[in-house]
C-alpha cells in the first residue's frame, strides 16, 4: 500500500481549475518533491492531502485512509509544516512545542521530552524560554518544522520548509529529512529550490496551472531532455532572440531564448554545436560565448513547464527566493 | 545524527481516556495559551481595563450632574456602574475578534484545523479565556467603582447574581465576534470594523443614561436590545426592584444569538475552502 494515494483529484475556486485531475502515489518511507511555478497549484494540493480542503472531486488516501471520510483519523497520522511560520509569537519555543504535543494527543510525559529532543536537534534549546516573537525568521522556520514533528507523524507534508533559511539550517534540515525518512516516514515538499529537489526526493511531480506534467525521478527527468544542453551566449538580448528562432526554424532545434542567452537541448552534442555554429555564423549572429554541459534540473523544468519562453523577468523560471 | 535518530519514531497510541477527555484537554490547552498570551502581553489586558476606568471616571464627575436629574433618587454612580460593568461585557468581545483574526493571519488557526484535536476547542478555548479575563476586568472595575462611591444596596446575593449575568452576555458577544474575526481576518481591520457595531450597541441603551431621555424613534431599540435588558437587569440586582422580567429578556437574547452565531463561527471555521 502506497502512503499516499491520488486519484484524479480536482479543486476549482470559481471558475478557476486550480487543480485538474491530479494524480500520484507516493511509496512509504520516500520523499515526493512537489514542483511548480507560483499560483501553478501546489499549495492547493497540499491543502486537500492534510484535510484542510476539500477536493470537488477525485480520491486521496492517506495510509488507506480517505481524507474527507476519515478526516480524523488521517489527522492522526500527518504532520504539517505550511508556507507562513504558524507559531504562537507570543508563546516561548517550549511552550509552542508542548501545545503541539497536547493538541496532538500524546500523552504529557511523552511530549514533554519530545519536545526536548527537538529543541535540541534543531538547535533552539537556548531560545527555548523566550516569546517566539523575539526569534529570526530563520529560527521561527525551525520551529515551525519542529512543531510538525512533535507528534511523529507517518506522512510529513512540508511547504516549502526552507524558504528563508541560511545555507547551514538548510543543511541541517535536509539531513534532518534524511534521517526520517530512513526512520520510514513519508515526506512531501513542496520548493522553489530544484537543488533541493534534486538532492532529497527520489521523485518529483510538476505541477503547472493545475495539472501534473511529469512525475519522475530527477535522473529521469533530466535523461528525458536529451544528453546535452548548449547554452549560448550575445552581448545584446534582440540577437539571442532573433537566434533562438532562427534555430528553431532551420534546424528543427529546441532553443529557448532568456535574456541575452540562448539554451539548446540536443541528443548528439558535438553534431550539434557543429550545425548550430556554422548556420549562426552564416546569419552572421556568431554567439560570444558558449557552454556545453549535461542538463540540470532547471532545464528539465523549464523545458516542461515553458517558464523560460515567457520572458518573465526571474533567471531560473521560478519565483525569486524572497 | 544521533538526534535525528532520537527525533524519528513510531506515532504514540493514544490511551483510552484520551479519546473521552480529550476535547476537554484541547479546550482547556487553547484556553491556556490565549491567557498565556494576556499575560505574557499585558498591554492587551491594560487597554481593555484603562478604558473602562476612564469611563468610570468621566461619566462619574463628568456627566454625573447633567445625569442625575433624570434619574432622581438615586446617585448616578449606582445607576452607571452596572452600565459600565456591561459596556466590559461588550468591548472585552472585541478582543475575541482580534485574538481569532490574528490566528487566522498568522496561519495558527491553519495548524490547528490540521492537528487531531477537538475542532470545537479552538473557539471555546478562545471564548473562555475572554471570559476569564471578563471576571479579572470586572473584579477591577468593582473595586474602583467603591472608591468612587458606588455601592451595593441589594445585598451581596443579587449582585453576584448580576454579575454573572454579565459574564454570560460578555461569553454571548463574544460569540458574535468571533465571526466577525473569522470572517475579516486580519486583527487592524477587525478592530475597525467592531466599532461601528459595538458602539451603538452600548450607547443607544440605557447603560449610561435612562432610555427615556432619548428621542421617541430611539426609544423601543434602545429599551429592548441586549446591553439595555442586561443593564437593567443587573441595575436591578444592585438598587433592588424587579428583576425577573430583564433577566428573562436577557435569557432570551443570549439563547437567540449564541444560536445563530455558535453555528455560524462553527461553520466558519470548519469551513474548508
Amino acid at each position: 500500500m502506497p502512503a499516499i494515494e491520488v486519484r484524479r483529484l480536482v479543486k476549482h475556486f470559481g471558475a478557476v481549475r486550480a487543480v485538474d485531475e491530479v494524480s500520484f502515489e507516493v511509496p512509504e518511507a520516500s520523499v515526493l518533491g512537489l514542483l511548480g511555478p507560483n499560483g501553478a497549484g501546489k499549495t492547493t494540493v497540499i491543502r486537500m492531502l492534510t484535510t484542510l480542503l476539500r477536493p470537488d472531486s477525485g480520491q486521496v488516501r492517506i495510509l488507506g485512509l480517505d481524507v474527507v471520510q476519515q478526516a480524523a483519523q488521517v489527522r492522526r497520522l500527518i504532520g504539517l509544516a505550511g508556507q507562513a511560520a504558524a507559531v504562537d509569537a507570543n508563546l516561548t519555543g517550549r511552550e509552542n512545542l508542548r501545545l503541539m504535543g497536547r493538541l496532538g494527543q500524546l500523552r504529557r510525559a511523552d511530549f514533554r521530552a519530545r519536545t526536548e529532543d527537538l529543541l535540541s536537534a534543531f538547535d533552539l534549546v537556548d531560545a527555548a524560554s523566550r516569546p517566539a516573537r523575539t526569534y529570526s525568521g530563520g529560527m521561527r522556520r525551525r520551529l515551525d518544522v519542529a512543531a510538525a514533528l512533535v507528534s511523529r507523524p507517518r506522512v510529513l507534508f512540508l511547504d516549502e520548509p526552507t524558504t528563508g533559511l541560511d545555507l547551514a539550517s538548510r543543511t541541517e534540515l535536509w539531513a534532518l529529512i534524511h534521517s526520517l525518512v530512513e526512520g520510514g516516514t513519508t515526506v512531501v515538499l513542496t520548493t522553489q529550490y530544484l537543488e533541493e529537489a534534486d538532492r532529497l526526493a527520489d521523485r518529483i511531480a510538476i505541477i503547472d496551472d493545475g495539472r501534473l506534467i511529469a512525475n519522475d525521478t530527477p535522473a529521469g527527468l533530466k535523461a528525458a531532455l536529451g544528453g546535452t544542453v548548449i547554452d549560448l551566449d550575445w552581448t545584446v538580448d534582440e540577437h539571442a532572440t532573433q537566434a533562438a528562432e532562427l534555430l528553431g526554424a532551420c534546424l528543427g532545434l529546441q532553443a529557448r531564448a532568456r535574456g541575452s542567452t540562448v539554451t539548446v537541448t540536443a541528443r548528439d552534442g558535438s553534431a550539434t554545436v557543429i550545425a548550430v555554429l556554422r548556420r549562426l555564423d552564416e546569419h552572421r549572429l556568431a554567439p560570444t560565448g558558449l557552454r556545453v554541459r549535461e542538463p540540470s534540473l532547471d532545464d528539465a523544468f523549464l523545458h516542461l513547464t515553458g517558464a523560460g519562453s515567457s520572458a518573465a523577468g526571474t533567471s531560473a523560471g521560478l519565483q525569486v527566493p524572497a | 545524527m544521533s538526534v535525528s535518530a532520537r527525533v524519528r519514531g513510531s506515532l504514540t497510541e493514544r490511551p483510552a481516556a484520551a479519546v473521552l477527555f480529550g476535547p476537554v484537554r484541547d479546550v482547556a490547552a487553547i484556553t491556556w495559551r490565549n491567557l498565556t498570551v494576556l499575560r505574557r502581553v499585558p498591554r492587551l489586558l491594560i487597554f481593555s481595563t484603562v478604558q473602562p476606568l476612564v469611563f468610570v471616571l468621566l461619566f462619574r464627575y463628568v456627566f454625573a450632574g447633567v445625569a442625575s436629574s433624570a434619574i432622581p433618587g438615586v446617585p448616578y454612580v449606582d445607576f452607571l456602574l452596572p452600565g459600565v460593568f456591561v459596556q466590559v461585557a461588550v468591548f472585552g468581545a472585541m478582543n475575541t475578534a482580534i485574538g481569532l483574526a490574528g490566528d487566522v493571519q498568522t496561519g495558527l488557526l491553519e495548524r490547528f484545523r490540521s492537528l487531531p484535536m477537538a475542532r470545537s476547542a479552538v473557539l471555546a478555548g478562545r471564548t473562555i479565556a475572554d471570559l476569564i479575563r471578563n471576571v479579572f476586568v470586572l473584579a477591577l472595575m468593582i473595586g474602583v467603582g467603591i472608591a468612587v462611591g458606588f455601592r451595593i444596596h441589594n445585598g451581596v446575593g443579587p449582585f453576584v447574581g448580576g454579575l454573572l449575568l454579565v459574564l454570560l452576555f460578555g461569553f454571548t458577544m463574544a460569540w458574535i465576534f468571533a465571526v466577525l474575526g473569522l470572517v475579516v481576518g486580519d486583527p487592524e481591520s477587525t478592530q475597525a470594523a467592531a466599532f461601528p457595531v459595538m458602539a451603538p450597541l452600548v450607547f443607544a441603551s440605557s447603560a449610561f443614561v435612562p432610555v427615556h431621555t432619548m428621542p421617541g424613534w430611539l426609544q423601543g431599540f434602545a429599551a429592548h436590545q441586549p446591553v439595555s435588558v442586561t443593564a437593567s437587569a443587573v441595575r436591578a440586582s444592585v438598587l433592588g426592584g424587579p428583576t425577573a422580567s430583564y433577566v428573562w429578556q436577557s435569557l432570551a437574547w443570549y439563547v437567540g444569538i449564541i444560536a445563530v452565531f455558535a453555528p455560524l463561527g462553527a461553520w466558519r471555521y470548519y469551513r474548508s475552502s
